[in-house]
């Protein structure tokens, strides 16, 4: 692999985690939708880039899955779910953006030493590309912990799937059918999530967690 | 040999499930414990000959069930013939009892499937020859016994009996799992392969003190006997019998067959650690006992007076064997075998009487019985030889075991370590003084049950029990006197066992003249149960003969002196609780914090004036309700996590998973 490919890799996958720490720090659910839409882009970007460098066709196909579903489809839908429900589009941080920037950035270095450490015989690039995919996966565990409101939970857990995918093509010899029914369980869980988002605002007029919290009549 | 043992055992697990067929139909009770009769008393016959009569080749079996590399090990060498002997003796005689009494039971499907299998269980406990069919068997044994010990479940009491009863006994068997977790670890579970095996000195201590919780929270050990005096009286009489004649024996089993045999040789201080707890147990078992006023819960507290006493044989038996003597060895660790025997013997006999005794009247507080003697004069003879056979009085068989154990202790100046020849003197002094109690505890139960006027209308119109139950109990007091006036016998059929176990054996003693026995030289001690049985018998008959001729031989009834006051109630007889004041008022005050509370109407009140006593058992203040109170505390606030939010959930989840990776990174 010559540097050149390996760089713009290397740039793919860091330009996914910028993008996660994009969302980290956006109050407003429409620019939340557009930043994930330009997450699910750059995924596809790099997941089409892999296909390239690894001379893997099959990838190509994920990568167009990402850039139809998830770019496309699913921020659109969002759009017009909270357009139609009427949602209140603040979005309330549990902890500071400052704080919860702070701790991204932890988490950012502990995935970078984990992998480091625990993958010295692996090829270079699929290191980077699995701690970049780390780092992702917990950032996006990090939104849907620091978000009260549904949607940005939901957000925040497709993002963390995206982390998947990237560390799934980064290495070598992913199965189509593997990726296929990773798109179609996200496709479901975003359809399940839908469903549920309905329920609640028809019963409490808001997706704000807080609500279901106090139905249930517990203390949080 | 064993497979007839391993066949009758299978009979009993047959059995079982008939049981719950059986317990529908009118006369099952009497099919199935009909079958338990034979089947045990193939099982005592088997062992007894094998014990008689000791083959070349210790007799061993493999089966291929349990751990499939593994396969279930059995065998049947001389200890686990003895103690077959003991528990199918015990299981004979409450099979027969519970031919008669088993017939009065309200709900005999929760006691007859369970039953066969609590035998079958502790049958198997004994002939297991590798840690997990030991471990298995063991549990299934506390099990069973549990369903027996919950089956009158409709009073809260036997509920919270059966609660802590579980909890201990996985307790126990944790201690146990772990003590063959580490004998194991060098060698395998095979107990042959651990018996080659060589543990460090610190791993063969750790193995002791393990199996010394485990097997002793089985058998009754202060402090860890809480359970004891809850659960035994609680199940039906006959397994009552079984849980404290038989089940304590298989957990002296455990710890015999785990110290003696699996362990290599002792070193001096197990012996201190089994002694210190042996003889506090057995005088704080009978001070328990004497307290009490429920006649169930004065026996199983005597048990664990009399498991102290079995503990104090088997450290006195480590200790001279750690110091090489071990032909005083053989003498501790005979004398404590042959209480192992006795003790199931009369324990069995003395809770049969109390069945007998709640069958006729339904009462087991002594302060409503009174004068049974009239009424049950049969089970009144046997429940006095019981009583006086665990008083351990000449000529019975409790006297001849404490005597020898008490000769060993006599022996103890030739040990050369100072720290057990000061603690052996004080263990010999604590045992005197629970024999002296035991012998006032029974005197207690017996003249405040049978003798004087009854004290209810239920005791006055008590009627004979039936004649199974009398047959099982007029055999156990049979063996007792038998085992008292011919103990030679017994001491030689012990001799392979002690062999085995530490090496050496007792002097014979069958040919001795005039059925003497003499432990260790003519010119020492020695003791005739036969000459002390004619003596006696020869006396008393005199006695009552010249009486009666010269004087009148009619009956006559009079009057009690009555202190002057006329017309005597019932009430006013010396009761249970006045007979043990003076030992409440000497030693209650410190070891039970007794208070006697007395509270005086004002004047002009009608109301009677009343006297309370509180009792506090110390051991579970000070131990079990601190560690309860932790526990509830710990639960209390877990609790909380059953009711969190979800993003609350997903944190918790976030931060094990951040933890984890630190644990990675660093």
């Amino acid at each position: 692999m010559s540097s050149l490919q390996f760089d713009i890799a290397h740039l793919l996958a860091g330009s996914l985690v910028l993008a996660s720490f994009m969302m980290l720090y956006q109050d407003r659910l429409y620019a939340l939708l557009n930043v994930y839409a330009l997450h699910a882009g750059v995924l596809a970007l790099s997941v089409a880039w892999q296909a390239y460098v690894q001379q893997a066709p099959h990838l190509y196909v994920t990568a167009l899955i990402a850039l139809v579903f998830k770019a496309i489809i699913i921020p659109v839908a969002l759009h017009r779910i909270i357009k139609r429900l009427g949602i209140h589009r603040e979005i309330e941080n549990v902890i500071g953006i400052g704080l919860t920037m702070m701790a991204g950035i932890g988490l950012v270095a502990l995935s970078m030493v984990v992998m480091l450490r625990v993958t010295p015989g692996a090829d270079a690039l699929a290191r980077e590309d699995l701690a970049f995919a780390l780092s992702v996966v917990l950032l996006g565990l990090l939104i849907m912990v620091t978000r009260r409101n549904a949607v940005s939970q939901v957000v925040g857990f497709m993002s963390l799937e995206n982390g998947l995918v990237l560390a799934a093509t980064g290495a070598k010899g992913m199965p189509l059918v593997v990726e296929i029914s990773v798109a179609f369980s996200v496709l479901i869980a975003f359809i399940v999530i839908g469903i549920f988002l309905f329920r609640i605002r028809e019963r409490f007029d808001s997706v704000d967690m807080q609500a279901l919290d106090r139905f249930r009549g517990e203390r949080r | 040999m064993i497979a007839v043992a391993l066949w009758s055992v299978a009979a009993l697990l047959a059995l079982a499930p008939a049981g719950v067929v059986l317990s529908t139909r009118p006369r099952g009770s009497i099919i199935l414990y009909g079958g338990c009769l034979i089947a045990t008393s193939t099982l005592c016959v088997t062992a007894l000959s094998d014990l008689l009569y000791v083959p070349q080749l210790t007799p061993s079996a493999t089966l291929p069930i349990g751990l499939p590399w593994l396969g279930a090990h059995f065998r049947l060498d001389a200890l686990s013939a003895f103690f077959l002997v003991v528990i199918n003796l015990g299981g004979v005689a409450a099979s027969l009892f519970a031919l008669g009494y088993g017939q009065h039971e309200d709900s005999p499907g929760r006691v007859l499937p369970f039953y066969p299998a609590y035998l079958a269980a502790m049958n198997i406990v004994v002939l297991a020859n590798d840690a997990f069919s030991f471990l298995v068997a063991w549990e299934f044994m506390s099990l069973t016994s549990w369903a027996l010990v919950v089956s009158h479940h409709r009073e809260a009491e036997n509920i919270r009996a059966g609660y802590v009863y579980l909890l201990m006994a996985s307790f126990g068997t944790l201690a146990l799992l772990l003590a063959f977790g580490l004998l194991a670890s060098g060698a395998g579970y095979d107990f042959d392969a651990i018996r080659a095996s060589h543990p460090s000195a610190a791993v063969a201590g750790m193995v002791l003190i393990l199996a010394l919780l485990g097997a002793g929270s089985k058998a009754g050990l202060v402090p860890l006997h809480a359970w004891l005096p809850l659960a035994h009286p609680a199940a039906p009489s006959h397994v009552s019998g079984l849980m404290s004649g038989v089940m304590t024996k298989v957990a002296v089993y455990g710890f015999v067959r785990i110290v003696f045999d699996l362990l290599p040789e002792p070193v001096w201080w197990w012996s201190m650690v089994v002694l210190l707890v042996g003889g506090p147990t057995a005088t704080l078992g009978v001070l328990y006992a004497l307290m009490q006023r429920d006649i169930k819960r004065v026996l199983a507290y005597s048990t664990i007076e009399n498991i102290g006493i079995i503990f104090t044989g088997l450290g006195l038996a480590l200790a001279f064997k750690a110091e090489g003597l071990d032909w005083v060895a053989a003498l501790a660790f005979t004398a404590a075998m042959l209480h192992v025997f006795n003790h199931a013997l009369f324990k069995s006999l003395l809770f049969f009487g109390a069945g007998a005794v709640l069958g006729a009247t339904g009462e087991r507080d002594m302060e409503k019985l009174g004068g049974l003697i009239h009424r049950m004069p049969k089970t009144a003879f046997a429940m006095l030889i019981g009583c006086v056979a665990i008083s351990a009085l000449p000529p019975f068989n409790g006297f001849v075991s404490e005597w020898l154990t008490f000769q060993a202790i006599l022996l103890s100046p030739q040990l050369p370590s100072w720290g057990l020849k000061l603690v052996i003197p004080a263990v010999g002094g604590l045992l005197a003084l629970a024999a002296a109690f035991a012998a006032a505890c029974f005197v207690k139960l017996y003249g405040i049950s049978f003798l004087g006027r009854p004290r209810s209308d239920v005791a006055a119109s008590a009627h004979e029990t039936d004649r199974f139950s009398l047959t099982a109990m007029l055999v156990l007091a049979a063996f007792c006197l038998i085992a008292g006036i011919l103990p030679g016998l017994f001491i030689d059929a012990l001799a392979p066992v002690s062999k085995d176990m530490v090496g050496n054996i007792m002097p014979h003693q069958v040919g001795l003249q005039w059925l003497t026995i003499v432990p260790i030289a003519e010119s020492r001690s020695s003791y005739n149960g036969l000459l002390v049985f004619v003596f006696a018998a020869l006396c008393g008959t005199a006695a009552a003969s010249a009486i009666h001729r010269l004087a009148s031989d009619r009956l006559r009834r009079a009057p009690a002196w009555d202190c002057g006051y006329p017309d005597p109630n019932p009430a006013i007889q010396y009761s249970a609780s006045s007979f043990s004041q003076p030992i409440r008022r000497v030693f209650g005050s410190v070891i039970f914090a007794a208070r006697e509370i007395g509270e005086m109407p004002p004047p002009s009140s009608p109301r009677p004036a009343r006297l309370r006593v509180e009792l506090h058992d110390l051991i579970w203040d000070a131990l079990y309700a601190p560690i309860a109170m932790v526990v509830g505390f710990a639960t209390d606030r877990i609790n909380i996590l059953q009711f969190l939010t979800i993003r609350r959930y997903l944190t918790l989840v976030f931060v094990a998973l951040i933890l984890l990776l630190l644990v990675v990174a660093l």
